[in-house]
């Protein structure tokens, strides 16, 4: 583990830390979560996903029918759902490869689980120091993985048009009620992801500027700062005097 | 004879119509279920219930029913293929509201070939599982008289009847993503008009009128068969979506599933009960008790904000340097 103290600074394995993440001194600090093609990919999961909440209540209860209307009609919304079924299912798989990695589950998970009254009284002097997500946010990632491989397979059995002929009816019955409830199960996900962004103020700049303060990745994902921080100097080191 | 002072509902499908123009007796009023709607009026009457019923030991398989219902309804299926069965199209499709289905059985008792055929179609079921299925306001209806009706201008093209349905009977156009199926001939109906099918009939194996006309007729039916023979004659009329308007009596009547896969005793699915029962009111509470418990935190709640101290904490970490290392085996530093 410390063998290599005698070798001159080699470039630090890196846990936390994902291509494109960096600190940029200065006050305040300047840290870079998700690069541009992340965050635009991120905007067209998030904007299916509601796309396809809102198309799909509209089918989900009476009461909500009138939400066809906003794609112009019930022929439309049912056309159009499972298309932006397969454009949310694209984004997310391309957001899956990106962000697995960092949202395998860790020891140190159990721990900030076990205080999830200081995560939520917002006493964060209290949790272990994490790395670049926290164990809700896991939790949101891998719900979010599981619900729409669920979506895809069954919206695909109980897409109509095309694919009708190819599952049988006790199947599609299965089909349809699996849907609707991964359905309300991913949309109550999203509103509470959506709701943990905006409570934990700074966190929504991640997704408009790409970037959080130095304060933020200190408070809530203080492993993930200190080695970026390491990372930097590890660089600087390598290439700064001299320049 | 008008509409206004005959019979509510016609008694019989043999009547030749009236020449001059009539008027629908069939309107808004009449409806006791419309699909996606739970503020429906109650109905302005009731309408004497009418039932089809259908006799498979009269039947021949001369599917002159199958052309009368092409004709009046105006639909084209497509010219078939012959691959040696006599069902003709193949299935039910948004073009062929029935079909004879024709199947050999050998019965046990007696060791000899019977040749069943049996008209299928919608069975206008009391309990109707495509209109429970459907999410489009008006695209399914049930007037007070018996006739599930498919409303096209409303209809989505979702297919969840499809799924509703315990007889497998609606068909989705690939034209134009509507939904089609027998409609009792309720424009018939509607005038005072037995069915097409009915009317076309050349033994009367199919016949129309009352649904209690319709049972006595069976009856009458039921006690020629036994006395024949078949022990086991009797009537369908499944108690388990309440009681159809299209009947059938079959000589068999023990065994509905050897005249080409009748079910026993059908019911709507407790999969589709589940679906448009207690997935929605769970669902629905759930989704709406979690944004507005999100909103009322927000509004109410300390929100989670970084500090002053924290934003110096993270400068000095990042221009001096880490002092306290995280103590994680996993990690390595510089
Ligand atoms: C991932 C790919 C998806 C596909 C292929 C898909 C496909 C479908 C299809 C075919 C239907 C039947 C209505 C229609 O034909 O338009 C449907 C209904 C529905 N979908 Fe999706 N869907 C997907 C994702 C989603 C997602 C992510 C949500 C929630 C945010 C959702 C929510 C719903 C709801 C609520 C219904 C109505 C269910 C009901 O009537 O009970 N779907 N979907
Ligand atoms: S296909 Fe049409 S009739 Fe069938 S459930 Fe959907 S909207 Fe209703
Ligand atoms: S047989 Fe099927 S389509 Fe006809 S009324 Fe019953 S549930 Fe509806
Ligand atoms: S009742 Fe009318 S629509 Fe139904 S099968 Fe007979 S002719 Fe066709």
């Amino acid at each position: 583990m410390s063998s290599s103290a005698a070798k001159p600074p080699a470039k630090p394995r890196l846990v936390y830390a994902q291509p494109g993440d960096a600190v940029e001194p200065g006050k305040p600090v300047t840290v870079s979560r998700y690069g541009p093609l992340a965050r635009l990919n991120h905007w067209i999961t998030a904007g299916s996903l509601i796309l396809l909440a809102v198309s799909g209540l509209a089918l989900f209860t009476p009461s909500l029918y009138f939400l066809t209307e906003l794609f112009g009609g019930g022929q439309n919304t049912r056309a159009l759902h499972p298309w932006i079924g397969v454009v949310l299912f694209v984004s997310f798989f391309v957001f899956f490869l990106q962000l697995w990695r960092a949202n395998l589950p860790e020891k140190v998970d159990v721990v900030w689980l076990s205080k999830i009254k200081d995560v939520v009284g917002g006493h964060e002097e209290n949790l272990p120091e994490l790395g670049k997500y926290n164990a809700g946010q896991k939790f949101i990632f891998w719900g979010m993985v599981a619900l729409i491989l669920l979506l895809i397979a069954t919206g695909v059995m109980i897409w109509e048009q095309y694919f009708a002929t190819y599952f049988g009816i006790p199947l599609r019955r299965v089909a349809v009620l699996v849907h609707s409830i991964a359905a309300v199960l991913i949309i109550c996900i999203f509103i509470l992801h959506v709701y943990a962004a905006i409570w934990t103020r700074g966190t929504l700049r991640a997704m408009t500027r790409g970037t959080v303060t130095g304060g933020w990745a200190w408070r809530h994902h203080r492993k993930w700062l200190r080695e970026l921080a390491g990372l930097r100097r590890a660089e600087t080191r390598k290439t700064g005097p001299a320049e | 004879m008008s509409m206004a002072n005959g019979p509510d509902s016609p008694r019989t499908a043999v009547s030749n119509p009236p020449v001059q123009p009539m008027a629908s007796n069939l309107g808004a009023g009449d409806l006791i279920r419309r699909s996606a709607t739970s503020d429906l009026p109650p109905p302005t009457r009731q309408l004497t219930p009418v039932a089809k019923l259908i006799d498979v030991s009269k039947c021949i398989g001369c599917k002159a029913c199958q052309s009368a219902c092409i004709e009046w309804n105006d639909t084209l299926p497509a010219v078939g293929e012959n691959v040696g069965v006599y069902e003709n199209p193949h299935d039910l499709t948004e073009n062929m509201f029935t079909l004879m289905r024709f199947t050999e059985w050998v019965n046990p008792a007696t060791d000899s070939l019977e040749w069943l055929i049996r008209k299928d179609g919608c069975m206008h079921c009391a309990d109707p599982g495509c209109l429970k299925a459907c999410p489009a306001p008006g695209a399914i209806v049930q007037y007070s008289n018996g006739i599930v009706d498919f409303i096209h201008e409303n209809c989505i093209g979702c297919g969840y009847c499809v799924k509703g349905c315990p007889f497998n009977i609606p068909r989705i156009s690939k034209a134009d993503h509507r939904s089609y199926k027998c409609t009792l001939c309720s424009d018939r109906v509607a005038v005072g008009q037995g069915p097409a099918c009915a009317k076309a009939c050349p033994t009367q194996a199919i016949v129309f009128g009352t649904k209690e006309d319709m049972k006595k007729h069976a009856e009458g039916r039921i006690a020629d068969l036994k006395s024949r023979g078949y022990s086991q004659a009797g009537l369908y009329d499944p108690p388990g979506v309440g009681g159809t308007h299209v009947m059938y009596v079959l000589h068999h009547a023990d065994k509905p599933q050897i005249y080409a896969g009748l079910p026993e005793n059908p019911s709507i699915s407790p999969l589709v009960q589940s679906w448009k029962g207690v997935t929605k009111y769970v669902g629905m509470a759930a989704m709406s008790m979690l944004a507005v418990g999100s909103v009322i935190h927000g509004v109410f709640g300390r929100a989670n904000r970084v500090s002053r101290e924290e934003e110096e904490e993270a400068e000095r970490l990042v221009e001096q340097g880490d002092e306290t290392p995280p103590h994680d085996p996993r990690e390595r530093r510089p």
